[in-house]
C-alpha cells in the first residue's frame, strides 16, 4: 500500500520555542497513527503545519504523491486533509447543518443536491441529524465534539487529522467514538489521530508515535512505542496513567 | 404637521445614509476592517458619475450601472492588492492603509478635479414630487434612493444567509482558521466581499452627487454620517444599519426643523447617545442566521 502522508524533516519555531524540529514521519494510506506526548510536545502545532493554516520554517510535506508543502490551507482541503480542533470551533452563528453544509459545498466541491446529501450523510454518521436546525453555539460539548467530525467528514477526505476528540468525554461516551473512527478507518480513510486517553487510541491505532518538544520521540507498534524507556522517561511526573495503555 | 414632515424626510434621508453605510458594514462584519477610505470612495463613485453624465453624455441612471461594476472591480482589486496584505499583518495595518488611501484619493480628486463643487444632474427627476397635503409632499428622488436603501440591505442579508459564498462570508467572519480548513479560501471570499461593498457604495455614491453638491473633501462627512448609521443600528449587523441610517436621518431633520443650524448637531448627539446607553448598538449582531 501506498504512502498517504509523508512527512520529512518538518520544523517550525515561534521565536526560541521549538514546536516542530526535524519531524520525520509516514502514513500508509488507509492506516491510523496515534500521536501522544506531553503538553506542549507540538502536537497540535504538527496537525496545524500539516492542515497549512501555519506555514513550516523547513521541511516538506507529501499528501498522496503530491509535495503540497506550498499549497494553502483551503487548497489543502480540496485535496483531501481534514482536521477536528481540539477545542471545538464550530460557525456558532449557524446552524449545525449550515456548519456541515459549508464543509461539503466547499472542502468536499459538491454542488447542489449532492452536496446537501453528503452534509446530511455526514450528520447521521456522527449522530447530529436531530440537532441539525438548532444554532452550532448552543450545542453541549459532546454535540461539539460530533460537529467537529461531522464538518471535517463533510468535506470528504482522504486523511483525517483528529485533535483530542475523545478529551473530556465520560467513559460511557468513549466507545461510540472509538467506534466511529475505527469504522472510518476500516472504510479507507486514513486517520492522524493525536490522544492524551491511550486506551482509546491503542484500541484503533495501527502505529503510535510518540512527540516532545517537538521531537519524534518513537514511532511503531503501539505496545513497543508506550514500552520503549524514552516514552515512560517523557511522562514519568506527568498525570498520565501508563496501566491505562496495556 | 410640519414635524411629521420632517420625520418622514429624515426617514428618507436616512435611507441614502443606509445605503452609504452598508458597504462599510458588510466589510466590517465579514472581515473587521473598519474602512476610512470608505467615504471618499463613495465621493469618487459620485466623480466617476459627474464624468460620465457630464462629459460623456451617459443618461443619468445609465451610468450607475457603469459605476457599480467599476467599484466592484477596484473593491476586488484592492482587497487582494492592499487590505489582505494588511489583514495578515494584523491589528491597526488595516486602518492605518484605508487612513492613508483615504488621504491620497482626495489628493487625487483634486488634482483632477479641482476643489469645485459639482453635481450630477438629473433632469426633472432633481424636483419631481408628490403632494400628499400642504405641508407634505415626498420627493420622488429621496423616495428612489429609500427604496434602493432598503433592496440592497435586504439583497446583500438575503445573500450573507442564503448563498453559497455568503455562508462562506458568514464562516470567514466567524473563524478565518476553521474556514479555511472546511475549503474556504478567505482572501478570494474577502475580495467579493469587498469587490460587493465598493458596489454598493458606487451606488450609493451615485445617488449621493445626484442629491447634493460634492467636492473632492465631501468624502469625510460621507464618512462620519455612514459610520454613525452602522454604530447606532450596532456593529455587523445589516438591518441594523438600515435602522441606523433612518435614525441618523429622522434625528437630523428634526433638529434641522428646531432651528436649521442644528440639523448635523441632532444627529450627533444621538450618536453620542446611542454611545453612551447602548453602545452595542440598537440591533446587535445576531440577525446573521
Amino acid at each position: 500500500m501506498s504512502e498517504m502522508l509523508e512527512v520529512r524533516g518538518l520544523s517550525k519555531k515561534f521565536g526560541n520555542v521549538v514546536t516542530a524540529e526535524n519531524v520525520t514521519f509516514d502514513v500508509r494510506e488507509g492506516t491510523a497513527l496515534g500521536i501522544v506526548g506531553p503538553n506542549g510536545a507540538g502536537k497540535s502545532t504538527l496537525l496545524s503545519l500539516i492542515t497549512g493554516v501555519l506555514p513550516s520554517d523547513s521541511g516538506t510535506i507529501t499528501f498522496d504523491g503530491q509535495n503540497i508543502t506550498s499549497l494553502s490551507a483551503a487548497s489543502r482541503t480540496k485535496a483531501g486533509i481534514a482536521r477536528s480542533f481540539q477545542i471545538p470551533r464550530p460557525f456558532v452563528d449557524m446552524s449545525v447543518f449550515e456548519n456541515v453544509y459549508v464543509g461539503a459545498t466547499f472542502g468536499g466541491g459538491f454542488h447542489g443536491q449532492v452536496g446537501y446529501e453528503a452534509a446530511v450523510r455526514a450528520l447521521e454518521t456522527t449522530g447530529l441529524m436531530h440537532l441539525s436546525e438548532k444554532p452550532a453555539g448552543q450545542l453541549r460539548l459532546l454535540d461539539r465534539k460530533r460537529l467537529e467530525l461531522a464538518r471535517a467528514l463533510a468535506t470528504n477526505p482522504r486523511l483525517i487529522l483528529l485533535d483530542e476528540i475523545a478529551g473530556g468525554l465520560t467513559e460511557k461516551e468513549l466507545p461510540p467514538l472509538i467506534e466511529l473512527i475505527r469504522g472510518l478507518r476500516d472504510s479507507g480513510v486514513t486517520v492522524v489521530w493525536i490522544e492524551h486517553i491511550v486506551h482509546a487510541l491503542t484500541a484503533v491505532v495501527d502505529e503510535l508515535m510518540c512527540l516532545a518538544i517537538g521531537r519524534v520521540l518513537a514511532i511503531g507498534d503501539p505496545q513497543e512505542v508506550m514500552r520503549s524507556p524514552e516514552v515512560i522517561e517523557v511522562y514519568l511526573g506527568s498525570t498520565f496513567d501508563l496501566g491505562e495503555a496495556s | 404637521m410640519e414635524w411629521l414632515n420632517a420625520v418622514l424626510q429624515g426617514i428618507l434621508l436616512g435611507g441614502l445614509y443606509a445605503l452609504l453605510a452598508a458597504g462599510l458594514s458588510l466589510m466590517f462584519g465579514v472581515m473587521r476592517i473598519v474602512n476610512l477610505a470608505h467615504g471618499v470612495l463613495a465621493v469618487v463613485a459620485a466623480y466617476l458619475g459627474y464624468f460620465l453624465v457630464d462629459k460623456l453624455s451617459v443618461p443619468a441612471f445609465l451610468c450607475i450601472l457603469i459605476v457599480i461594476p467599476v467599484m466592484a472591480a477596484i473593491g476586488y482589486v484592492m482587497q487582494l492588492g492592499l487590505l489582505n496584505p494588511a489583514l495578515a499583518r494584523g491589528g491597526l495595518a488595516p486602518i492605518l492603509v484605508t487612513f492613508g488611501l483615504a488621504v491620497v484619493v482626495t489628493n487625487l480628486l483634486q488634482q483632477f478635479f479641482s476643489a469645485d463643487t459639482r453635481s450630477i444632474q438629473t433632469g426633472a427627476l432633481a424636483t419631481d414630487s408628490i403632494q400628499i397635503n400642504d405641508d407634505i409632499s415626498i420627493g420622488v428622488f429621496p423616495l428612489l434612493t429609500f427604496v434602493v436603501g432598503v433592496v440592497v440591505i435586504a439583497g446583500l442579508q438575503t445573500y450573507l444567509s442564503r448563498s453559497r459564498t455568503g455562508r462562506a462570508m458568514r464562516a470567514a467572519s466567524d473563524d478565518k482558521e476553521a474556514a479555511q480548513l472546511m475549503g474556504i479560501d478567505n482572501r478570494r471570499i474577502y475580495a467579493i466581499a469587498t469587490a460587493i461593498a465598493l458596489g454598493v457604495v458606487g451606488l450609493a455614491g451615485v445617488f449621493l452627487g445626484m442629491r447634493t453638491q460634492f467636492s473632492p473633501t465631501y468624502g469625510d462627512a460621507t464618512l462620519i454620517f455612514a459610520f454613525e448609521a452602522v454604530i447606532i443600528g450596532g456593529l455587523g449587523s445589516l438591518w441594523g444599519t438600515l435602522i441606523g441610517g433612518v435614525v441618523l436621518g429622522v434625528a437630523q431633520t428634526v433638529g434641522a426643523q428646531i432651528n436649521p443650524a442644528y440639523g448635523i448637531l441632532a444627529g450627533n448627539l444621538v450618536f453620542l447617545a446611542i454611545l453612551a446607553f447602548r453602545p452595542t448598538g440598537l440591533l446587535p449582531k445576531a440577525v446573521n442566521s
